[in-house]
């Protein structure tokens, strides 16, 4: 029998929790004698991480400090926070399918703060990830790095502040599909796919250009020139201020837009799926292009048909940064055993396949001086493993962003209806079995493009 | 002419050296020495030898004296294991997702259940080999769409037709009308939803109603010596499930799903496999009261419900086994079957252990295709249909080094490892030609 004073008691304590996290977006806590798999600093047994206001003050032994929330990891693993450079989690659509260039679309305008998904991440160690546009368009929208940091409300505190700007640019099968196939324009082939990225860049720099020539003398006598949200992202692209993320399969069309950005002096581009990296390896690690690509998907559509999964193994032998991410909110909770797989298919060590989820995804997003490593100064993005994390036995069992924990399997709960409702409404249950198979990128997208063939 | 005499040589010699890189699975009596040996039916042997005649084992001991002839691979510091069983894939009957003409798994119709999956799997599928590698030796090919999409195959990975891949058991898919969204998507009403559920049901019980009086006239021939041999295609499929003699997979996933499922076949007293059972967990003891099997998966899912807890789909093979019930797991994959292991792993590490979530893809499924005669554990007089590997197949560092499947000894090679081996010192290189 609970009383009415106890009910209010317990509502005020509920209160009081939900406004002290609501405020609390860094934290602090230790975390004792765990195996820290620091990925740039080799493995320390046995050690202690102190993250302060969210962020890694100390690494080492019989460290103490009395005032902050201890996690006991003896026996347990520490590693930083998983990164993925390919999610299209926590975010409410994907495409804007209406033209080849949709550069002057954001996916920050869309962020769900109470997409489920998110959570689901942190329950597989994701502490951050690539909320991309879809691949749709040759060049899609622009990209937002977020912040697992679940339980806030705010769309805006889960973008990861100060963290570069990115687009999604799209190759092949998608944008041909889209919009030849789908609206008979260009592009209906991989020619048309360049010259979209040709006449952008071009128009770009006209752009640029008039705006130069305007502010080097403006007067009252000439008119400004139009004011164009498209061109003034695809100029900052030209400035070097965004990095581009470009959705790719096939070797040819790789190499066809590392001439393409060598022409207009784009260097910062990370390849994503790139299924075909490895048979043009060489050629991506002398431009400094980067790589993030499946485990092992393939064989979902002809582009990908002539495909290995070896490619991570391959791609990080020639010297191309190279990572693993899941694009998919189901492969986004294991991306540690994605990441295992290139010692199966490959021989990489412990610390090169725990790079492929950490620090490289961190540096093809610019913000790998930030996360990625535990190192004394960058943020506190932890997660603890019971196993060692490539072992297929290893589950997650706290995930930490930015000292506060986000995710503790001992916390967790059964039920995780935002809004409850005793009487469970049946179409809450989505059967996967029946819904009509679709690549990630390409949600949003009538389906009558996916299959015409 | 010495000259055109010498090219010639030349020409043949290289075709011969090229011919030689292809591998071929060979077929010979082998003996694998001092491997420890993971039966799944009588335990764990170490230090113990396999013989493999004639395509079965012939036996399993300690120091077997093998003939002149035999072909002696040491195994030891090594593992043995029976080969996988993926209940529930589109492997051979999907050969590039997006390309629909190379997709057999989906034909025209609610009720088509004469349509036969082991017509249209590709032997030669690029996915084959891909698969078989990581130590899967034999997948159930399965119809889907509609209520009745036609009648499963399970096939051996190996062989060039059909009748060679067989692995001798065919049952019925149906599709148990489902009062779950298509996705999210899905913007029907709740009675909408409930109509077309309504609707589905009420065919289900036509067909039934059909099959009863062509059960009677089909009786009623034999009986008189009377061929009664009109054009039925659906009954005629239909039939055996009908009589109780050929089983019948049941698709079916929402917990109230499953319930209804469960009173439908007790109604019809069909011969059934529950398939998918992604809601199992909520319904275990149910399950495991009506003795019904389960082929569960893919384990590596998200759970259908936003409310539901993040790990029910790892939790959900193991909490349905520890409630009694027979548990198989299945990927319903096509080209990364080969994930079948992983997911028996994250089961295992997810409630239901290393020994129970092997069973699941080996024993368990055999028995439950009535075939664990020939397949399924490591046993004198069984297919020889076992892989060898450097430790635990779950795992991802371990190697399989050895693969046999009726006997064949199977080359460790697949698109994949050719396309890595061409790539990884990509001759020229950056410059075109060193």
């Amino acid at each position: 029998m609970i009383t009415t004073s106890a009910k209010i008691g317990l509502m005020t304590l509920f209160c009081i929790a939900f406004a002290s996290m609501d405020a609390q977006t860094v934290g602090d806590v230790l975390i004792k004698n765990g195996t820290v798999l620091t990925i740039t600093d080799g493995v320390k047994e046995e050690t202690d991480v102190l993250i302060r206001n969210g962020k890694i003050s100390r690494i080492g032994k019989g460290l103490s400090a009395d005032d902050v929330v201890q996690i006991d990891a003896t026996g347990k693993y520490v590693m930083p926070g998983i990164i993925d450079a390919h999610s299209h989690i926590g975010i409410d659509v994907v495409n804007e399918a209406t033209d080849p260039n949709t550069a002057n679309v954001a996916v920050g305008d869309v962020i769900n703060p109470f997409a489920i998904s998110i959570y689901r991440a942190l329950a597989g160690g994701v502490t951050t990830s690539h909320a991309m546009h879809g691949s749709a368009n040759a060049v899609g929208g622009q990209c937002e790095t977020i912040k697992h940091r679940w339980g806030e409300q705010d769309p805006e505190s889960f973008k990861m502040e100060g963290a570069p700007r990115t687009i999604k640019f799209a190759l092949g099968e998608n944008p041909m599909r889209v919009h030849g196939e789908g609206n008979n324009i260009i592009p209906r082939t991989r020619m048309g796919v360049e010259y979209i990225f040709r006449k952008s860049f071009a128009s770009a720099r006209d752009y640029m250009a008039d705006w130069d020539a305007y502010n080097a003398n403006p007067s009252a006598a000439t008119e400004a020139p139009t004011y164009d949200l498209k061109m003034e992202t695809m100029a900052d692209i030209l400035r070097g201020e965004i990095i581009v993320h470009c959705h790719s399969y096939r070797a040819d069309e790789i190499l066809m837009l590392v001439n393409v950005l060598r022409d207009f002096g784009v260097d910062k581009i990370c390849f994503q799926h790139v299924n075909e990296g490895f048979k043009v390896a060489p050629e991506l690690a002398a431009y400094g292009a980067m790589a993030s690509v499946f485990a092992d998907w393939w064989a979902y559509k002809f582009e990908v048909y002539y495909s290995t999964a070896y490619n991570a193994t391959i791609l990080t032998r020639n010297g191309v940064v190279t990572s693993i991410n899941s694009d998919s909110g189901e492969l986004i909770r294991h991306l540690y055993h994605e990441a295992a797989k290139t010692q199966r298919y490959g021989d990489l060590t412990d610390n090169e396949a725990l790079r492929l989820i950490t620090l490289n995804p961190a540096i093809q997003l610019g913000i790998g001086d930030r996360v990625g490593s535990i190192e004394v100064g960058k943020e506190g993005d932890v997660v603890i493993f019971d196993q060692h994390p490539l072992s297929i036995y290893a589950i997650p069992q706290q995930t930490i962003v930015d000292g506060v924990v986000r995710f503790d399997i001992n916390q967790d709960a059964d039920d995780m209806r935002m809004e409850i409702d005793p009487e469970e409404s049946i179409s809450n249950y989505i059967d996967y079995t029946l819904t009509e198979e679709q690549e990630a990128c390409l949600q949003g997208v009538s389906l009558k493009y996916i299959h015409r063939h | 002419m010495k000259h055109v005499a010498t090219l010639f040589i030349v020409i043949l010699s290289m075709l011969y050296a090229r011919g030689q890189q292809v591998q071929k699975s060979t077929y010979e009596n082998v003996l694998l020495t001092k491997a420890t040996v993971h039966t799944i039916t009588e335990g764990t042997l170490t230090d113990t030898d396999v013989h493999i005649v004639d395509g079965r084992i012939a036996a399993v001991g300690v120091d077997i004296t093998a003939p002149a002839g035999t072909t002696i691979i040491d195994c030891s510091d090594h593992h043995i294991y029976p080969g996988f069983i993926d209940s529930g894939t589109r492997l051979g009957l999907i050969e590039v997702g997006a390309v629909s003409l190379t997709n057999d798994y989906n034909e025209i119709g609610d009720i088509i259940p004469q349509m036969q999956a082991l017509t249209a799997v590709n032997p030669n599928s690029v996915s084959i080999p891909v698969t078989r590698v990581n130590g899967v030796t034999t997948a159930l090919a399965v119809p889907s769409g509609g209520i009745f999409p036609g009648t499963a195959g399970l096939i051996h990975l190996q062989g060039y037709t059909p009748e060679q891949m067989s692995a001798g058991f065919e049952g019925v898919v149906m599709n148990f009308p489902s009062s779950g969204k298509r996705g999210r998507w899905d913007r029907r009403s709740e009675d909408d939803i409930k109509k077309a559920k309504e609707k589905a049901l009420k065919k289900i019980t036509e067909v039934w109603d059909e099959l009863a009086v062509y059960h009677k006239i089909d009786s009623a021939a034999a009986a008189t010596n009377q061929s009664f041999d009109r054009y039925q295609p659906e009954m005629s499929a239909l039939l055996p499930v009908y009589r109780g003699e050929q089983k019948l997979l049941i698709n079916v996933n929402k917990d109230d799903d499953i319930i209804a499922a469960i009173e439908w076949i007790s109604e019809t007293g069909v011969d059934a496999i529950l398939v998918g059972v992604a809601e199992g967990y909520r319904v275990a003891e149910e399950i495991a009261e009506a003795g019904v099997p389960v082929i569960t998966g893919p384990v590596l899912s998200i759970p259908g419900r936003s409310s539901a807890r993040y790990d029910v789909n790892y939790k959900n093979a193991g909490v349905m086994q520890q409630a009694g019930v027979k548990v198989a797991i299945q990927t319903t994959d096509a080209e990364n079957v080969r994930n079948l292991p992983f997911n028996a792993g994250f089961a295992a590490t997810y409630g239901m252990g290393i020994e129970e979530a092997l069973k699941a893809i080996t024993i368990a499924p055999a028995e439950i295709f009535g075939i664990d005669d020939e397949v399924g554990s490591i046993e004198t007089g069984k297919l020889a249909n076992l892989f060898v590997s450097d430790g635990d197949p779950f795992e991802m560092k371990t190697r399989i080094k050895y693969l046999f499947i009726k006997g064949w000894n199977i080359p460790m090679e697949s698109r994949h490892t050719l396309l890595y081996e061409e790539f990884i010192d990509r001759s020229p290189g950056l410059e075109g030609g060193e």
